[in-house]
């Protein structure tokens, strides 16, 4: 019993460190122009977003979560921002000159995005 | 998706047009269907498409256009947070009303042993009911736990469910299987699960009312945009919503009223209360040709004005839109701390983890007991909420009070920079003075007239952009004067302007212009140096190589510009006056205002330099101009602030925006950057101490001396408080004293 309980402690330790900072979630690869992000539960929803440098992209986020973390998306690296009113569809256009992996965040980093400009 | 567009268009001049603009926005990509009202000017779009591209579509066919907007947006918002916080209150009272009697009879001790098989049934059927409470008042932190961690990510709401999650299984295990654990450790932890859920419910709600508050300043001014307009349509007045108004219509404007869009007043005339806008009390008189600002409210007078910007054009909206923008944004403190939040909630989850496994192996009685209680309570009392909160709360309340006297604070960075300043740069013209120069006296030179040296000046004037021209065109004009035709006409920066005619060469500009052409100017040498005396600034007009006379012209001093500068100097800034007038003239005004440090007769193209050299003694150092002559001393400074009245102001050239044109407002930016750092400062620190003391009393690092460990109960009401505590001190912001009160 205690062996056995050592052991799924340890491999929860580990589990921990590997599935929050070195596996990343399946990402999304995206041709259109408009992509609608779902904001509800805590998540952005597709994240990460894969898109191709140089496309024309508009990100229309449609959020569902009531609960003020929900309320902003910042895009710190071009200073973007949006208050997301609750039951509707707010649309930020993107820039993609540049290649990189962009994060885009609630106000308290909560709510975490990855885009992806390849 | 399919969402539905409603766009003003401009310069529809015939049924003909209608087809032109709705082929073009057919042709855009997504677009289902578009149709053109010729009568309102509209165009109703729907399609899956950015309205970016709409109305690129409709310029490129050569009209002009704009969105359309409902403003209903607040009142939405409004309902669905207090629908929100209602939710919370029910969800924390429900949560609280099964909790509270559980952990009284359980305290009382009337609650039965689980070693008995009557006990395990009462057991099984209060963790029944605390199950479907934990589903109905907590089952937002289970989803949320649970999306977060198929997105790789975690937060508090996987420390809630993690935490009152345990609690309830291992108090299912232990009611089912009793003897699996030692006798003392049999405690099950119903209540304090459902209870931990109620507090934070509760203190979310909590939270939210004070964060409500929070953008209060924001709401008010979303709030001054009017919901209708009066329009003259084919002679005839109609009240209409304001998202029908088009570009070029005119409206009217009744004593009273607020002023619905941007435009310029075609007729009548009023004074109109613009501190809503530019937090300056005065009233501002308005006739024909002045521009009128979306917001503010007409006061005596009813005028006509045509509308020049609406929509999200609107001066009001753009100020909307940069308060917003700044309020999301962050001053590097508080990117440091994005980095520990990052990184926080899976940390807290390794130290859980390690809690467990500590007092499982090392804890000599009631292991088990001991392990689940701390890790449950590490998990409940870490509160990354308070640290991702305090930041962006300071802000979003210190940018929006700045907003409310007057003043736009670009970003976090400006807010931050405001508030390490130690020297501020003032131009002359138009931030110390009022910037509107009137001629005070001519003095022809010997063989001329006071009339031919005004009609001279005034000829070669036409064509210059310099503050000065307009008052000697003024002059003028109010003589009636005929003015010549200039030709080979050309300006010398920072000198003056040189032009033919009448086939002579003629020039007026400053003394070192009439140097260069080599001009005799003793003739009038007294009584320009009696005129620099009284910090007038001499303009010296010649033909044909001979002097013609000087032209005094004054810019008075803004009224409360010596009050302003005392105080500037009294917070401990060293202040300087950089302008590109005349020595004396500079230091007359210097003096009159109070001002020790003058920068004179620098070239525009030289004032950027001049901040460097400060710059490079290190200072910190902001410039305070205009925005549009000063942009590159603006840019180099590290805080630019452009000063305007009102609607001339130029939003986007500055770091920070002094919407009413006075020198507290230089003031009011200090102060509210300042006391917003301040606040950051102690919310970061208390959520870091609580923190960092709260997670290892939470570990029971203090038990094994004192024996004191922490209920995670009174965890759970830690950490629900600390972020309420957080937002209020933000709040606090919001009661502060302007320059001038204080």
């Amino acid at each position: 019993m205690i062996l056995v309980t050592n052991i799924i402690g340890l491999l929860l330790f580990f589990f921990v460190i590997w599935w929050f900072w070195f596996s990343t979630p399946r990402v999304q690869k995206v041709d259109s122009k408009i992509i609608d992000v779902l904001v509800d539960n805590g998540v952005y929803t597709p994240s990460p977003i894969e898109v191709k440098q140089g496309q024309e992209l508009t990100l229309r986020f449609f959020r569902k979560d009531a609960s003020p973390c929900a309320e902003k998306v910042i895009f710190e690296n071009w200073n973007l921002s949006a208050d997301l009113p609750v039951e509707q569809a707010t649309e930020i256009k993107i820039p993609t000159e540049e290649k990189g992996e962009f994060i885009f965040t609630c106000q308290m980093q909560m709510y975490r995005g990855i885009l992806k400009v390849i | 998706m399919t969402k539905k567009a409603r766009l003003s268009i401009n310069g529809l001049s015939c049924a003909g047009c209608v087809n032109t603009v709705e082929t073009a926005l057919r042709g855009v990509a997504g677009v289902e269907q578009a149709s053109v009202n010729f009568a309102e000017h509209t165009a109703f779009v729907e399609g899956d498409v950015a309205v970016e591209q709409l109305l690129d579509a409709v310029k490129k066919a050569g009209y002009e256009a704009a969105e359309l907007k409902d403003e209903s947006d607040t009142e939405q918002k409004q309902a669905a947070e207090f629908a929100h916080y209602k939710q919370l209150l029910k969800q924390a009272i429900v949560a609280g009303a099964v909790g509270a009697p559980l952990f009284v009879l359980g305290m009382g001790g009337f609650l039965p042993e689980l070693s008995t098989a009557s006990g395990q049934l009462v057991w099984f059927g209060i963790g029944l009911v605390t199950l479907f409470v934990m589903v109905y008042s907590g089952r937002h932190f289970f989803k949320g736990a649970w999306h977060s961690f198929l997105a790789h990510n975690a937060n508090m709401d996987t420390l809630i469910a993690l935490g009152t999650g345990t609690a309830w299984i291992y108090s299912l295990i232990i009611t089912i299987a009793p003897d699996t654990v030692p006798k003392l450790a049999q405690h099950a932890y119903y209540e304090a699960a459902v209870i931990i859920i109620a507090l934070i419910n509760f203190g979310s709600a909590l939270e939210m009312r004070a964060r409500g508050k929070t953008s209060e300043a924001i709401q008010r001014l979303i709030q001054l945009q009017p919901k209708t307009a009066r329009v003259v349509r084919d002679g005839k007045e109609l009240d209409i919503a304001i998202g029908q108004v088009g570009l070029g219509e005119t409206l009217r404007v009744r004593p009273g009223e607020r002023i619905a869009v941007d435009g310029e007043v075609i007729d009548g005339h009023s004074s109109v209360d613009e501190s809503m806008l530019t937090g300056e009390p005065m009233h501002v008189e308005k006739q024909q040709g002045d521009e009128v600002a979306a917001g503010t409210i007409n006061v005596s007078g009813t005028f006509l004005f045509r509308s020049k910007r609406i929509g999200a054009e609107t001066m009001l909206a753009q100020i909307i839109q940069l308060v917003r923008q700044a309020q999301s944004s962050k001053p590097a403190i508080g990117r440091i701390v994005d980095k520990v939040a990052a990184v926080f909630v899976p940390t807290v989850l390794l130290i859980a983890i390690v809690t467990f496994l500590v007092w499982f192996n090392f804890s000599e009685n009631d292991s088990i007991s001991l392990a689940i209680v701390t890790t449950m309570t590490v998990l409940i009392i870490a509160c990354p909420c308070a640290l991702g909160l305090a930041t962006p709360i300071s802000i979003m309340v210190g940018v929006g009070k700045a907003a409310e006297l007057g003043v736009l604070i670009r970003n976090g960075e400006a807010l931050q920079g405001a508030a390490k300043l130690t020297t501020i740069v003032l131009d002359k013209t138009g931030t110390i003075t009022k910037g509107q120069p009137t001629v005070t006296s001519l003095d022809a030179a010997d063989g001329a007239t006071e009339e031919q040296l005004l009609q001279l000046a005034a000829s070669l004037e036409q064509g210059s952009e310099h503050p000065l021209a307009s008052s000697i065109l003024k002059a003028a004009h109010e003589r009636e004067l005929n003015l010549f035709e200039v030709e080979a006409f050309h300006a010398v920066s920072g000198k003056g302007v040189v032009g033919t005619i009448n086939g002579e060469q003629a020039l007026l500009g400053n003394s070192k212009l009439m140097s260069e052409y080599s001009i005799d100017v003793s003739s009038l040498d007294v009584r320009s140096e009696q005129l620099l005396q009284q910090a007038q600034t001499v303009v010296y007009l010649a033909q044909a190589g001979k002097l013609i006379g000087i032209v005094a012209v004054s810019d008075p001093v803004k009224e409360d510009s010596r009050k302003a500068i005392k105080s500037l100097i009294k917070l401990g800034l060293k202040v300087v006056m950089l302008t590109g007038d005349n020595h004396k003239t500079a230091q007359a005004v210097a003096n009159s205002v109070g001002i020790k440090h003058v920068i004179s007769e620098v070239l525009p193209e030289d004032k950027e330099n001049q901040i460097r050299k400060l710059q490079e003694n290190n200072e910190v150092v902001a410039m305070v101009g205009d925005g549009i002559n000063d942009a590159p001393a603006l840019a180099r400074a590290n805080i630019g602030f452009a000063i305007g009245t009102g609607t001339d102001v130029a939003i986007e050239s500055a770091d920070i925006t002094l919407m009413g044109g006075s020198l507290y407002g230089v003031i009011d930016a200090i102060t509210v950057s300042k006391a917003t750092i301040r606040n950051i400062k102690q919310n970061l620190f208390g959520a870091f101490i609580y923190n960092s003391l709260g997670i290892p009393i939470a570990a029971g690092v203090l038990y094994p001396v004192f024996a004191v460990l922490l209920n995670p109960m009174i965890a759970g009401a830690a950490m629900a408080m600390s972020s309420v505590t957080v937002v209020l001190n933000a709040n606090r912001l919001r009661v502060m004293k302007s320059g001038r009160e204080q």
